[in-house]
């Protein structure tokens, strides 16, 4: 095609803008789809949870049925824990193997690896809840915290293992290489340079991960079980906000409704703030604009 | 005739003003072949480089030149299915002997794309081979940070601003920076490939002046596609044609009366 075939006539100007135009509207009406249902949720459950929020509820333990007041004091330490060990299992675990897999990643094992975490991320999470029954609440001879997290932990890994790869192969390649040409090793410069580098992104894949397991029910359920006291012991069983929620939603009492609605939200605020959070630490030390 | 004869000269007064030993040649290449996969990049290259002098390589787009410059630092071990034989011999030793970190202790490398660390300040970037390695140096490390800067021209323009971010310089800056960086820890070989050919003229020529005044430090060998560069910095220059080592000899000589033919076409600008 010459250049004088092509006619910038005013017609297709006129269907171009048109055309624009509509795709651009879809992908607004796309963009609020998506959001829509998550301003709901929060809305909601702020309105709903909100008038059963008080002191009592981060004080207070639950209550029996028929009393009213009391609050999820054991549960929101006992997510703390649970979250905790999790994150102390899922985390290092997760980072190492997605370096491993990201920077050795010409070898049979990383292969196996990478198969591995992907269809351990596919796995529904009742399963490794059952897992975890088979490999710790049995052995140990009980429901435990230590159960709890390391369901939780299981969970972590593959997220934190498959967002670490894909942040350090965004790192490009010739800031590895000018480390490497400075008679740095590999270990050093993949820990010093490219995790450095890659560290926003994989922060905020480890959030993700934590905000997930934080709400995580099913595998909670025959690990942790859930206390009615409170318990800051590994080895006893420990209370969720997750399953107290659970089992308060299902119960046939108001009150414990309201309170279910108050856990979920302060559920979806602690997830908010720990966001807010991160993106505070992670802001670029050395962006231009500031 | 005579710019042979100077350039033995200058040799043989480095030698003596450092106080080297006997050693002429800083790298000998016996043989080197190196493969990706099954193609060859480059083919038995037979190169012997002196000590203290700068050599250039050119050659057409692929022939092979960052290849050979790679592997003189190890840096093919990344690469995945590559494949180097023949010898290597760096500063008498051959190349297995050293430990890979010290090798490019000796060995320093300046990249085409000015790749100064992002996160680290400009201070930090002259002292990051010691930071990131865990070595400690002689000097202090605001000796070290002043000399190198100094050394490849920078302090005048960053001194008053050495904790502002390393991307906030200009590129023709961060190349300078990057090669602070490497002098910092005292290298004797500096490979630079393509060092300038992402940056405007002013800064190539402080580049170039750089290079020059580094001769009586270090030995360099310089990849670059700019004939007028390669004559205007080198002592000596490398042809290379498709992983073969087409001439090699002193740039005057090569420049002005090539042996081959094919050097002469690809000097005149009959091809490449
Ligand atoms: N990692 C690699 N894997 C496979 N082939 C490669 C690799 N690196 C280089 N090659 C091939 O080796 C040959 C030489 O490449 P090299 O980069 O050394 O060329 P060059 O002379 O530096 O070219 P340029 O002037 O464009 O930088 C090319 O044919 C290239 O395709
Ligand atoms: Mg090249």
């Amino acid at each position: 095609m010459k250049l004088d075939d092509i006619k910038f006539t005013d017609g297709n100007l006129q269907r171009r803008k048109i055309l624009n135009r509509l795709m651009l509207s879809l992908c607004t009406i796309a963009a609020v789809l998506s959001v829509a249902p998550l301003l709901y949720v929060f809305f909601y459950t702020t309105f709903s949870g909100i008038s059963a929020l008080n002191i009592d509820f981060f004080t207070q333990l639950p209550k029996p049925v028929g009393e009213t007041g009391g609050g999820m004091a054991n549960s929101i330490i006992g997510t703390l824990i649970l979250v905790t060990i999790g994150s102390l299992i899922g985390i290092p675990v997760g980072i190492l193997s997605g370096i491993y897999v990201a920077e050795y990643s010409n070898n049979i094992f990383s292969n196996i690896i990478k198969f591995v975490t992907d269809v351990l991320s596919g796995i529904p999470s009742i399963i490794i809840g059952i897992f975890a029954y088979g490999v710790v609440v049995l052995t140990m001879g009980g429901f435990s915290a230590l159960a709890g997290g390391f369901a939780l932990g299981i969970i972590m890994i593959p997220t934190v293992t498959r967002t670490t790869e894909e942040m350090l192969k965004l790192v490009p390649v010739n800031l590895r290489e000018a480390s490497l040409a400075l008679g740095v090793s590999r270990w050093k410069t993949s820990l010093k340079i490219v995790l450095k580098t890659a560290s926003t992104g994989i922060i905020t894949g480890i959030l993700l991960s934590i905000a997930r397991v934080a709400g995580e029910t099913a595998p909670l359920l025959f690990t942790s079980f859930g206390n009615r006291f409170m318990s800051y012991s590994l080895t006893e069983p420990i209370d969720s906000m997750p399953v107290r929620i659970f089992n308060y939603a299902i119960s046939p009492f108001e009150e414990w409704h309201k309170l279910a609605w108050a856990g979920a939200f302060i559920l979806i605020f602690l997830i908010f703030i720990l966001n807010l959070v991160v993106r505070f630490i992670t802001r670029d030390k050395y962006s231009i604009n500031n | 005739m005579k710019v042979i004869l100077d350039t033995e000269l200058k040799f043989e007064e480095h030698q003596k003003l450092k106080g080297k030993d006997s050693s002429k040649f800083a790298i000998t290449t016996t043989d080197l072949s190196v493969h990706f996969g099954l193609k060859a990049a480059i083919k038995k290259i037979n190169l012997k480089i002196r000590r203290n002098t700068v050599t250039s390589i050119i050659g057409p787009s692929g022939c092979g030149k960052s290849t050979l410059l790679r592997s003189l630092n190890l840096m093919h071990e990344l690469t995945p299915r590559t494949k180097v034989t023949g010898t290597i011999k760096i500063l008498d030793k051959d190349i297995t002997e050293y430990d890979v970190i010290n090798l490019r202790n000796k060995v320093g490398m300046v990249f085409q794309k000015p790749n100064p660390f992002p996160k680290m300040s400009i201070y930090e970037n002259v002292i990051s081979g010691y930071k990131l390695s865990g070595k400690n140096p002689s000097e202090s490390f605001d000796d070290i940070v002043e000399r190198c800067l100094i050394h490849s021209a920078l302090w005048d323009e960053v001194k008053d601003r050495l904790n502002k971010p390393a991307i906030s310089l200009s590129g023709g800056q961060q190349q300078r920076l990057c090669i602070a960086r490497t002098i910092a820890i005292n290298p004797e070989i500096i490979l630079m490939d393509e060092p300038t050919s992402a940056l405007d003229p002013l800064s190539t020529m402080k580049i170039e002046k750089l290079i020059h005044d580094f001769k009586n430090d270090y030995t360099i060998i310089i990849v670059t596609h700019n004939m007028q560069q390669a004559a205007r910095v080198s002592d000596f220059t490398a042809f290379m044609f498709i992983g073969d080592l087409v001439e090699f000899d002193k740039t005057k000589k090569l420049f002005t009366v090539p042996t081959v033919k094919l050097t002469e076409e690809y000097i005149t600008g009959k091809f490449g």
